[in-house]
């Protein structure tokens, strides 16, 4: 298959570590000179971007969190002028507020590119025709496709996320033959055709590209055989970037990092010690290239495995293997983050009190399910159905409003979630991966 | 040991309950028992009545939608914990209550309470087998 | 400030020779590439060589939105698919949406076209523009976006929908153009006030608002509550998307039509026969650079009229009067196009329920609102509850997934609807005349 971009892709380690150091050399102090926090961080742990000699020095350097990103909320860790920035996202918080990060037309420019790379690693063409079912808008999933897609000269149907029975009727009209979304909407898709009489063959579907969320190989073999198609994983985060910071080529052994714009390390979650390569640990990346937002050691929370070992499709950036979990409470649910604290935040807004709740969930055919379980007390109890029926719906509003995603509340008796040592247990996950 | 219930559906607007009862009355039908349940929209009017098929008929001619559903009464002792040992035998059976209402006999002894069941077979099956008095319609009818 | 000088203040004598031009170019194209148009124009009588001035275009014929359906998916294209870069989409009058493909370069005049319409409402570089159009297939997120990237600004792909988080977000990012419909911001300005925030708090410059009609007294209430200057855009997806003609901010009178890109004519609708400048009468628009998908001669079915004196903006590009209906029954509600006979449609395609309905569209909240009244009847009928509810919530659904409108449904007791000459009045509108 084709390689977007051979000179930097099949780069020889050498010359990938020689310019990695540059450009980190470079980040380091561009950090430190125009963002405050990147100042005071630098400043507390004594390092200045002179002490990076060579590439490990970068374990000197302090870590960035989710946390400093929310005490820096909105602007406080761009690095350029806002006049400068022509794109915004942002992902969802621990709490109410949002995580937001800045694009520079650069910015721009190199994330379209990368997307470009690992489309065309998952064997995307100019002549595929790629329907894009994530969601558009503040979340970076569907731009990040978009615009690789149109990069590489695809032709794009921005179909964003909801009603599979009409998302089918276009793939069939329109001849889809990519489709990117996340792995277990496309099992959803499958039921569906299988519910609608219809074979993988009734479309034109040839290439899957799959992420927002973790995924079994399990998972994987079904959707290649009852789609018909060769399904790749990919990743990214916000945070760093968006789609695109590494994503499987045919060979599906591992994710490429696109290490000439990212340096990943692992790291032992509970010491924050660097790991040797080979071992199980979480992922830290520092950006490269970023000029709107660059990060320095970004805390991932995602568990994984680094592999150094050469590809046999020729490229040479490291591979990480599929994401094994979290080293936080984050859920991820429909391809959404979620923090149990942002539902403990809205439950409390409308109750006015301490509430008592359970997040259980589920799987409903290959759709996640959530199901916020809220004690009633006679704050929230009506004797008449229809204002206890509107109060609920008040409740599912308002998560929907801050989680990005529907859950379903279901009212429960007093004290029936148990509790364990005076503290509720808040998350019941019976989704296999 | 079915009996029939008629349920009417009407919006939430002043003056619809009256035209039923006036309708019912007109035709001469008496109500035994009824539930009203209520959403923000619209409401389901269930009764049981002296003449199911008559009061049907008057309805759907004037207009209504009706449905007739087959329910259960049980007759139930009038004194603490008369209700819970029949919920305790369908627990203990596995068989829902999809809805219940009551009301208590004219002398005043016994309560009898309407249920419509998941599985309205299995729900006369076992309250019969546990010794509790599931009413036959024409008793109900005319009570 | 104009954003392209040299093309929007052309005389207008160049104006005309740069239309007749691309016009003859267009008409050619689209007798050698597609086929529809080559037959359409056969049975005419007409060929693209008769083309001697601009006046001439009256003689060809007209192209409708029931042409766009007779030939889904893809058979008004006019280039192959793989020179298609972009895929959109708008509801038609039943099932099947209207389909509208982009070459690279028409994406590229899009955006052009729409960051001349920022820059002619007032926006620079500098804006942080917070995008409240929804994304996905309908061409208006996407279409606001290109065209503030063009123009350098700060991009907030904010999308339809929460409310509240829209706010938070406005008044933190500092967003100072808000993109959305007239109704919309209206929303907004009530949802500010009664979170108790004060308008003045944030940093809100100019809105662009589109994609439904909107009242001069509606302007002034925005202009007031939002404090800022609210400009109203026009386009529509059969056509390119947002961006087709935008009011200046120096007049806000009249909207500016790119007529390098698009030739406006004013017909009467019963006729079809073509009126002077100034009559009002149904917007038809030929599109003389597109080459995805070229239309000629396309009945908008919106009622305006040509103004074609100049403008003390200095652009010479003739405006359209700001819309006051439409020539056919299709409702606009919150931005969204919605025909009856497609929620007819979705009401028989649900087992049980009979096509007995009625739309009451409303405004409540200065939001546009949609009631389905639909009429229980034996077979849709349940004694208990949750039965009529799943019911209601289905139609609810569906027509939120087939049309992107959410509604609410109302069960109705049987013959309740007026049926006036045994057909039920279909639509009350009962929202503020324009």
């Amino acid at each position: 298959m084709r390689i977007w971009d051979p000179d930097r892709e099949c780069m020889a380690r050498d010359q990938l570590t020689a310019l990695q150091f540059e450009q980190l050399r470079t980040t380091l102090e561009r950090a430190y000179r125009n963002v405050p926090c990147y100042q005071k961080k630098f400043l507390d742990a004594g390092v200045s971007a002179k002490d990076l000699r060579q590439l490990s020095d970068l374990a000197r350097f302090p870590f960035t969190t989710k946390e400093d990103l929310r005490l820096n909320y909105p602007y406080g860790m761009f690095a350029v002028p806002l006049r400068e920035v022509v794109r915004i996202h942002s992902s969802s918080g621990t709490t109410g507020k949002p995580t937001v990060v800045g694009y520079t037309r650069n910015d721009l420019n190199n994330w379209t590119e990368l997307v470009a790379r690992m489309m065309t690693a998952a064997g995307v063409t100019a002549d595929d025709i790629v329907h894009i079912a994530f969601g558009y808008g503040l979340f970076t999933g569907a731009f990040g496709l978009h615009y690789g897609a149109e990069r590489i000269g695809a032709s794009v149907i921005p179909i964003s996320s909801g009603n599979t029975e009409k998302q089918i009727m276009i793939m069939q009209d329109y001849q889809s033959s990519a489709l990117v979304c996340t792995p277990s909407y496309a099992l959803t898709i499958a039921d569906h055709l299988d519910r609608m009489g219809l074979g993988a063959d009734s479309l034109k579907l040839r290439v899957g590209l799959f992420g927002a969320e973790p995924w079994s190989e399990e998972m994987r073999r079904e959707i290649e055989s009852r789609l018909g198609i060769l399904a790749t994983d990919n990743f990214g985060l916000s945070e760093v970037m968006g789609p695109g910071v590494a994503g499987e080529c045919e060979y599906k052994c591992g994710m490429h990092i696109f290490e000439d714009h990212f340096i990943p390390e692992i790291i032992d979650p509970a010491t924050c010690e660097v790991l040797p390569p080979g071992s199980v640990g979480e992922l830290v990346l520092t950006t490269l290239t970023k000029e709107a937002f660059p990060m320095i050691r970004y805390r991932t929370r995602d568990i994984t495995r680094l592999h150094y070992d050469t590809c046999r499709c020729g490229r040479t950036m490291v591979r990480m293997e599929k994401t094994r979990g979290r080293s936080d409470d984050m859920l991820i649910v429909k391809g959404v983050n979620v923090f149990p604290t942002q539902i403990e935040e809205v439950l409390f807004q409308v109750e006015g009190c301490e509430p008592h709740y359970q997040l259980v969930l589920d799987r409903e055919g290959h759709m996640d399910t959530l199901e916020v379980q809220v004690e009633v007390n006679e704050t929230i109890f009506f004797d008449e159905m229809k204002k206890q029926r509107e109060f609920v719906g008040l409740v599912e509003k308002r998560l929907a409003a801050t989680l990005g995603l529907r859950a379903k509340v279901k009212l429960v008796e007093p004290a029936s979630i148990p509790r364990h040592e005076g503290k509720a247990k808040r998350v019941i996950d019976r989704r296999k991966t | 040991m079915k009996v029939e219930q008629i349920s009417i559906f009407i919006e939430n607007k002043s003056g619809r309950l009256a035209e039923v009862t006036r309708v019912l009355g007109e035709a001469g039908v008496n109500i035994r028992a009824l539930s009203l349940a209520d959403t923000s929209d619209f409401g389901i009017l269930r009764l049981i009545v002296d003449k199911t098929d008559t009061a049907k008929d008057v309805l759907k001619s004037k207009g209504f939608t009706v449905n007739k559903t087959e329910v259960v009464a049980v007759e139930v002792p009038d004194r603490p914990l008369g209700l819970n040992s029949i919920l305790q035998v369908l627990d203990a059976s596995r068989i829902n209550v999809e809805y219940m209402y009551a009301f208590v006999e004219r002398c005043g002894e016994n309560a009898v309470i309407i249920f419509r069941f998941d599985d309205t077979e299995g729900a006369i099956r076992v309250l019969t087998e546990q010794g509790v008095k599931v009413l036959v319609g024409e008793r109900v009818y005319c009570m | 400030m104009i954003w392209n000088d040299e093309f929007e203040t052309l005389p207008r004598e160049a104006i005309e020779s740069l239309q007749f031009k691309r016009l003859r170019q267009t008409l050619e194209r689209v007798n050698a590439t597609v086929p529809f148009y080559r037959e359409h124009f056969r049975r005419a009588g007409v060929t693209p060589e008769q083309l001697k001035s601009l006046d001439d275009l009256r003689r060809f014929p007209f192209t409708l939105k029931q042409d766009m359906r007779d030939n889904y998916p893809y058979g008004l294209f006019a280039v192959p698919l793989e020179q298609i870069v972009r895929i959109h989409a708008s509801s038609g009058t039943t099932g099947k949406p209207t389909v509208v493909g982009y070459t690279r370069r028409d994406i590229d005049t899009w955006s052009e076209l729409m960051a001349r319409s920022f820059v002619a409402a007032g926006a620079h570089k500098g804006d942080v523009i917070h995008n409240a159009y929804g994304y996905g297939l309908f061409t208006g997120g996407l279409g606001a976006h290109y065209g503030a990237e063009r123009l350098g600004a700060s991009v907030i792909p904010m999308s339809g929908g929460n409310t509240k988080k829209q706010i938070m977000i406005m008044q933190d990012f500092g967003s100072t153009v808000l993109t959305c419909t007239p109704s919309y911001s209206l929303f907004l300005a009530e949802s500010v006030a009664e979170m108790g925030l004060d308008i003045r708090d944030f940093k809100l410059r100019i809105g662009i608002f589109g994609a439904e009609p909107w009242s001069e007294k509606m302007r002034d209430e925005i202009e007031a509550k939002l404090n800022l200057k609210a400009i109203d855009i026009y386009g529509l997806s059969e056509i390119l998307g947002p961006g087709v003609a935008i009011e200046c901010n120096e007049a806000q009178n009249g909207l500016h039509m790119w007529e390098d890109h698009f030739l406006p004519e004013i017909i009467n609708p019963d006729t079809g026969e073509v009126l002077p400048d100034g009559e009002r009468g149904e917007l038809v628009i030929t599109t003389i650079t597109k080459e995805g998908i070229p239309l000629i001669r396309y009945r908008t079915r919106d009622i305006t009229r040509l103004i074609a004196e100049p403008c003390i903006c200095g652009r010479t590009h003739k405006r359209i009067e700001r819309l006051s209906g439409r020539s056919d029954d299709m409702l606009i509600i919150r931005g969204v196009n919605v025909f009856p006979s497609q929620i007819e449609s979705i009401l028989i395609n649900i087992e049980g329920v009979e096509p007995h309905y009625q739309l009451i569209v409303d405004r409540e909240e200065n939001l546009d609102s949609l009631e389905v009244q639909v009429e229980v009847n034996e077979r849709t009928f349940s004694d208990e509850i949750k039965v009529l509810q799943e019911l209601s919530n289905r139609i609810r659904k569906e027509i939120k997934d087939l049309l992107g409108v959410t509604c609410k449904v109302r069960l109705v007791e049987t013959k309740t609807i007026t049926r006036s000459e045994g057909k039920a009045k279909r639509v009350i509108d009962n929202r503020p005349q324009l």
